[in-house]
């Protein structure tokens, strides 16, 4: 990759990379982990790399620098990591300290406080939700930014037949119309099913997203636009923002801390599903929205030199 | 000594985690730049997945007829952190995009040479514009 002029080739060399690691979490038993990394590297990170190789240029310069300065101190570097991790625990070692503190209340617990057996939602949704509220946020601002740096062009009415950027090929057609209709259920039932399997609102925004995409791509510029219009997007990841900080007041405003979600009715267990449901939703919106937000912008834009 | 082979886990980490940085300090282009980062990145979560790993553990979902679970707690903070990526890194890449518009580059040394370049014939219009006022 680092010989490589062609940037094409890298990007494409990344997904295949991300696709990888995906299945190496697979092994290392994170399924929603390797769900994630399946969507977003392979997926969604390839697609906005190569909408920016479009406005900037496919080819790289040959280096103008020496590699043997950077090999030194990268050389002088991992040899210190490698040199701190001979006291580290073992690979699946269970009295390593990352498992003693509050993972066994997690494992034990999670099921019956929260009363869903992914316990990876429950710690997500529930018992980590401040930090779920903060990573929202921060994927809210990060797509602000985006916006703000490239803005979102509005859809010219088109007099000539719309062309797809890879050009009209028969068979990405047919087989994506039948493909499509299935990746968005899918997504819907990754969002909902959360609690119960794999998966939750991050996987599922980013797949739903991921479906228009591939719509994009293929049936030609300006066709997801149709079905979400640009303008809907930005209102659509506030949205999503205020329903999980909602949830957080409501259960203010029942007297308890916020983002405690028994607040949200009798029964305790009862409450905490509401609550995460309803914050899986949020957070599956904003993901949604910003993800197609950015593909909109970096795929819109105009080749400006 | 015997134990070494355990620790393969932190060394695929280190040399993910410094082939990224290799590409990060070495490369002049900005596109390959951030690939870089985001390599630097996925070593950052495999290390914390592969913490998270109990040996004979399953996946961390309910079931009556497992007792070993991994930890999740690492498996959390990394679902985030991919999705939290890839919106950072758009972000880079439309400061990119910018770029290119603003110099008709995304090389290093193009760009610093074309600031250079800005910056003196700014410093002579400012020396000649005192020149004549005197």
């Amino acid at each position: 990759m680092i010989r490589l002029r062609d940037l094409f080739a890298v990007v494409i060399l990344f997904g295949i990379y991300s696709l990888m690691t995906a299945a190496l979490f697979m092994d290392l038993d994170a399924v929603d982990v390797a769900f994630t990394e399946a969507a977003v590297g392979a997926g969604i990170t390839t697609v906005l790399m190569l909408s920016t190789l479009r406005l900037t240029s496919r080819w790289e310069n040959s280096p103008a620098h020496s590699p043997v300065l950077p090999l030194v101190v990268v050389s002088i570097t991992g040899a210190a990591l490698i040199y701190a991790t001979l006291d580290a625990p073992l690979l699946g070692d269970p009295a390593a300290p990352a498992h003693q503190h509050v993972a066994p209340r997690y494992i034990q617990q999670g099921p019956v406080e929260v009363g869903m057996p992914n316990m990876v939602t429950a710690v997500l949704a529930s018992y980590r939700g401040y930090d779920t509220f903060g990573e929202t946020f921060v994927i809210f601002t990060a797509g602000i930014a985006v916006l703000l740096l490239l803005g979102i062009r509005q859809p010219q009415p088109h007099p000539r037949p719309r062309r797809a950027a890879i050009g009209d090929q028969i068979v990405l057609r047919v087989v994506v119309k039948l493909l499509i209709p299935l990746i968005l259920l899918y997504a819907l039932y990754v969002q909902i099913h959360g609690d119960y399997g794999a998966g939750g609102g991050f996987q599922a925004g980013v797949i739903f997203a991921t479906g228009l995409v591939l719509y994009d791509l293929v049936f030609g510029e300006d066709c997801a636009r149709l079905v979400v219009p640009a303008p809907w997007l930005p209102r659509l990841a506030s949205l999503g923002v205020l329903l999980y900080g909602g949830v957080g007041i409501v259960s203010l405003l029942s007297g308890r801390p916020f983002l405690d979600y028994s607040a949200l009715s009798h029964d305790p267990v009862h409450g905490q599903h509401m609550g995460v449901l309803l914050v899986e939703l949020g957070v599956g919106i904003t993901v949604f929205s910003i993800i197609l937000a950015i593909y909109y912008a970096l795929s819109g834009r105009k080749v400006r030199v | 000594m015997s134990e070494l082979p355990g620790l393969y886990n932190y060394w695929v980490t280190v040399f993910l985690m410094m082939a990224g940085f290799y590409v990060v300090i070495s490369q002049g282009n900005l596109v390959k730049k951030l690939v870089g980062l985001a390599i630097f990145q996925t070593s950052v979560f495999i290390l914390y997945i592969s913490l998270g790993k109990v040996a004979g553990g399953n996946a961390p979902i309910f079931d009556a007829t497992i007792t070993v679970y991994s930890n999740p707690l690492p498996h959390v903070l990394i679902l985030t952190a991919i999705v939290v990526g890839v919106a950072t890194t758009s972000v880079g890449l439309a400061l990119v995009v910018r770029i290119h518009e603003a110099y008709g580059s995304v090389e290093e040394d193009e760009i610093q040479a074309k600031d250079q370049h800005d910056e003196e014939s700014q410093w002579e219009a400012g020396s000649e514009r005192q020149a004549d006022d005197r």
